[in-house]
């Protein structure tokens, strides 16, 4: 069973909204799909909405700041919207930090911080 | 000695990373059913993600083991992953954080022992990983 999480554009942003719990050849299906899409689309800014997923382990974790470090070597930026609290507390039990990708409430604030709405 | 298993005891066996999935769900859905706190199933299915992500990366195949447990007044969750891999060489340092044999960020088993309320891991000599790990919560 594969899941492949859609990548919607809007302006020169895309924005990938995971919408159930991705096993970790998804979730790598969705890193390769994202950087061809910023090359394809040129896009500036990447948005992943992950306000849907019930968890965020260390892999999952690892994978997201390896795309938003690959992003910004394409000299876009990346915004993680959404994540639960529930997953935040675990996120931080676990020791799990997204270093320095900006995150935001949900996703109009993510576009507003790359100045989309 | 062989220890019976109890009537409720639910498994999943790990072969693939979609049986992860499967794990952590079961978990999750047990958790909620003990009236565990919305956080706490986070953590047990968090922790039982990593447990699982473990066997499929290092050893191949195993299973994880959930277990409902009473005592007195609180209610608990035993998660047990069990392999037959290579086992693991040296257990402290598999227990600190940020080492890895792998190409993880060496947090998922320090990690985990944090986050349940009791943990304990062998790996005898001859190959295996057997790890416990409870979660309790007061009812």
């Amino acid at each position: 069973m594969t899941v492949t999480v859609p990548i919607l554009r809007q302006g020169s942003a895309l924005i990938a909204s995971i919408q159930e719990d991705l096993c970790d050849s998804d979730i790598l299906n969705l890193q390769s799909r994202i950087l061809e899409d910023v090359i394809r689309y040129r896009a500036n800014a990447v948005i992943i909405d992950v306000s849907a997923i019930g968890i965020l382990d260390s892999f999952g974790t690892k994978t997201l700041i390896e795309i938003a470090h690959s992003v910004k070597l394409r000299g876009a930026k990346m915004i993680i919207v959404g994540i639960q609290p529930d997953v935040a507390i675990s996120m931080v039990l676990l020791g799990l930090t997204l270093k320095d990708i900006p995150t935001a409430l949900d996703l109009d604030h993510g576009l507003a911080l790359i100045g989309e709405t | 000695m062989q220890v019976p298993a109890p009537l409720d005891a639910m498994v999943q066996a790990i072969r693939r990373d979609a049986d992860v999935i499967s794990a952590r769900q079961m978990g999750r859905a047990l958790a909620e059913d003990l009236g565990f706190s919305r956080p706490d199933q986070a953590l047990v299915a968090t922790a039982i993600s990593e447990l699982a992500r473990n066997i499929v990366v290092y050893a191949d195949h195993g299973e994880i083991e959930l277990t409902a447990l009473q005592q007195g007044d609180r209610q608990g969750i035993r998660i047990i992953a069990r392999d037959h891999g290579p086992g693991i060489a040296d257990l402290e340092r598999a227990l600190c954080d940020g080492f890895s044999t792998g190409n993880s960020l060496g947090l998922g088993l320090p990690g985990t022992r944090r986050i349940m309320d009791e943990f304990d891991i062998r790996s005898p000599p001859g190959g295996g990983v057997t790890i416990i790990a409870v979660k309790w919560h007061l009812r």
